[in-house]
């Protein structure tokens, strides 16, 4: 179950994570390096200090749901469910590998822990208040978490499910946005219009926060504190795309590149692991 | 056929208490009773069918029967992706009912019709594809998709359609209902030409004919143990809709007597053309321009039966 863990201790944690994804990306030649890097501190942070789950019953009816709706950053999702105990690390070496439990996007029920197949953008709000309002119906206690990317928030159903859910006693449902400021083919406040997105989310009846999406204790802080007026939260943290890697952090280009052995090795280097 | 599934829908969820009835924002009145008898478990979601379609499916994979219910185009069209990922992908018990299908809203214009939804919705995997006959259908319909396993859409008329059926007949989705045996000709009704099928079988009796007539509500799974049936027994089989001669019934038919052929039985579909219809009017009108009427169909089965050896 939860319950705070030491920050340097996850902060060692959040590097090996770091370095797991550069390895799979490397060894199964998959792009969307950056866009992973970009949320580890928040899947730290939600699987060590705040989701109420037990590895050991991922099907517990009662546990809190954390789904990754942006799918294409499902290294970082499985690397997570791994170190915390949801199934053996060896998977992770199977990563899209034909036969492999863990394809490059999550497909469902495909590993114990993953809450939802999802790769298509704007399915996993919509989806996570569903499971929502069942736990309202069913008068079950467990939290909803949704990470979404900044691009995603291009979607409809994303602000379909924005209008629909601040009426409906959701205080157990929680929106991350990673604003890392970048989409697959350009800034994302250019492509369109993003800034404000606190704002945004505020108009539209939310508890909306802004935090450092790389502060594991702010994040936890954040994803703590829920509404107590039934409106649902959203936290927009802002992180740098292929976070924890000099030469990666902030550069598009590894939304698609695939790292070699002599970047691997420099990226192991840099996350103080060798 | 709204109110059967109304009323059914209401009796069910009273005695179950995983039924979730959404609607966008739709079907005012009708569905009073159910949120007095069932408070807490009727989602009016808003003009926003693909969030409702999504919305659904997080209920189900949370262990609910939640039903989605609006105008068919916008409860198919509007929201696939959602269908087929939320619903289809992650195989989860989420009934769709499409209301006002077909050209039943005729005179809203074509952005209200839906001739071409099943025929889409059927490549979906997992997902059963039903348009009942008459309101007793419905009723039978509605209570056999909550009961079923897989994702089901039901597709249905709007109000005051003729009743076909004396009583609530035995329904099985994937198993046509017989509502007439005969010789010369036999009739797959779908949906809400039940009773135009039975009035141009009608006509028929009156030239000397012997029409069958099923209704054949269920586009998927289709029913081969009655195609496998009825194919040798007449020199014409009608395929009747109201719903493109492609991708729907006649579609589906044609693609199985493809790998299944029977020589001496021809296949002739009734439906709509593929085309929009521009005309303003009623449902009778856009039925007559499509010659989805009694007497069309009468006179082109008889033409045809006058060629076929």
């Amino acid at each position: 179950m939860s319950g705070a863990s030491p920050t340097a201790d996850l902060e060692r944690i959040a590097r090996e994570i770091r370095f797991r994804l550069v390895r799979m990306s490397h060894a199964a030649g998959t792009p969307h390096l950056a866009s992973a890097l970009s949320c580890v501190d928040i899947l730290v942070a939600a699987y060590w200090n705040v989701l109420r789950l037990d590895p050991s019953k991922p099907d517990d009816p009662d546990r809190d749901r954390f789904i990754l709706s942006k799918g294409h950053a499902a290294t970082a999702l499985y690397a997570t469910l791994a170190a915390r105990g949801f199934f053996p690390e060896t998977w992770l070496d199977t990563f899209a590998r034909h036969g492999s439990r863990l394809a490059e996007q999550p497909a469902p029920g495909c590993a114990p822990g993953v809450e939802l197949a999802t790769g298509s953008l704007g399915h996993g709000l919509p989806v996570g208040l569903g499971m929502a309002l069942a736990a309202l119906i069913q008068k079950r206690k467990h939290r909803v978490f949704v990470l979404m990317s900044d691009g995603e928030c291009n979607e409809g159903t994303v602000w379909e499910a924005a209008l629909f859910a601040p009426n409906r006693q959701t205080e157990r449902l929680t929106v991350i946005v990673d604003y890392n400021k970048w989409q697959a083919t350009g800034r994302s406040d250019e492509v369109m219009a993003l800034p404000s997105l606190p704002k945004k989310w505020e108009a539209f009846g939310w508890n909306a926060c802004e935090v450092d999406g790389h502060d594991v204790a702010a994040l936890t802080r954040a994803m703590e504190s829920l509404s107590d007026d039934g409106r649902p939260k959203a936290i927009i943290a802002n992180t740098i795309k292929g976070r924890g890697i000099s030469f990666m952090q902030d550069d598009n280009n590894w939304h698609y590149r695939v790292p070699n052995a002599e970047e691997v090795s420099a990226a192991e280097k840099e996350l103080g692991l060798k | 056929m709204r109110n059967a599934f109304a009323r059914e829908i209401t009796r069910l969820a009273k005695g179950d208490e995983r039924i979730v009835l959404l609607a966008a924002d739709i079907g005012n009145k009708l569905f009073d009773d159910f949120k007095l008898k069932c408070p807490g478990r009727f989602f009016n979601c808003g003009v926003a069918e693909a969030n409702m379609i999504g919305m659904a499916a997080g209920m189900a994979l949370s262990g609910l029967r939640p039903v989605c219910y609006t105008i068919a185009p916008f409860i198919t069209y509007r929201c696939l992706e959602q269908i087929r990922v939320d619903v289809c992908y992650h195989h989860v018990p989420v009934v769709l009912v499409g209301t006002g299908s077909g050209l039943a809203y005729a005179s809203l214009g074509a952005t209200h019709h839906s001739c071409e939804e099943m025929g889409m919705l059927r490549l979906l995997p997992h997902l059963a594809v039903v348009a009942p006959g008459d309101s007793f259908e419905v009723t039978a319909a509605t209570r056999a998709a909550v009961g079923h396993a897989d994702p089901v859409y039901i597709r249905i008329g709007k109000k005051d359609e003729p009743v076909v059926h004396a009583s609530e007949p035995p329904f099985a989705i994937g198993k046509a209902i017989r509502v007439r045996g005969g010789r010369d000709v036999c009739f797959l009704s779908n949906g809400a030409m039940l009773p135009v099928v039975i009035a141009a079988a009608d006509l028929l009796v009156k030239e000397g004919l012997s029409p069958e007539i099923h209704s054949f509500h269920t586009v998927k799974p289709l029913d081969e143990t009655t195609l496998h049936d009825l194919f040798p027994r007449h020199r014409i089989v009608a395929t009747v809709e109201e719903h493109g001669i492609a991708g729907g019934l006649g579609g589906s038919v044609a693609e199985w007597l493809a790998d299944h052929p029977f020589p001496n039985a021809a296949l002739l579909r009734f439906g709509t053309s593929g085309d929009f219809w521009h005309e303003t009017g009623e449902q009778e009108h856009a039925r007559e321009h499509f010659g989805l009427t009694a007497p069309a169909i009468a006179a082109r089965v008889k033409s045809a039966l006058a060629s076929v050896p």
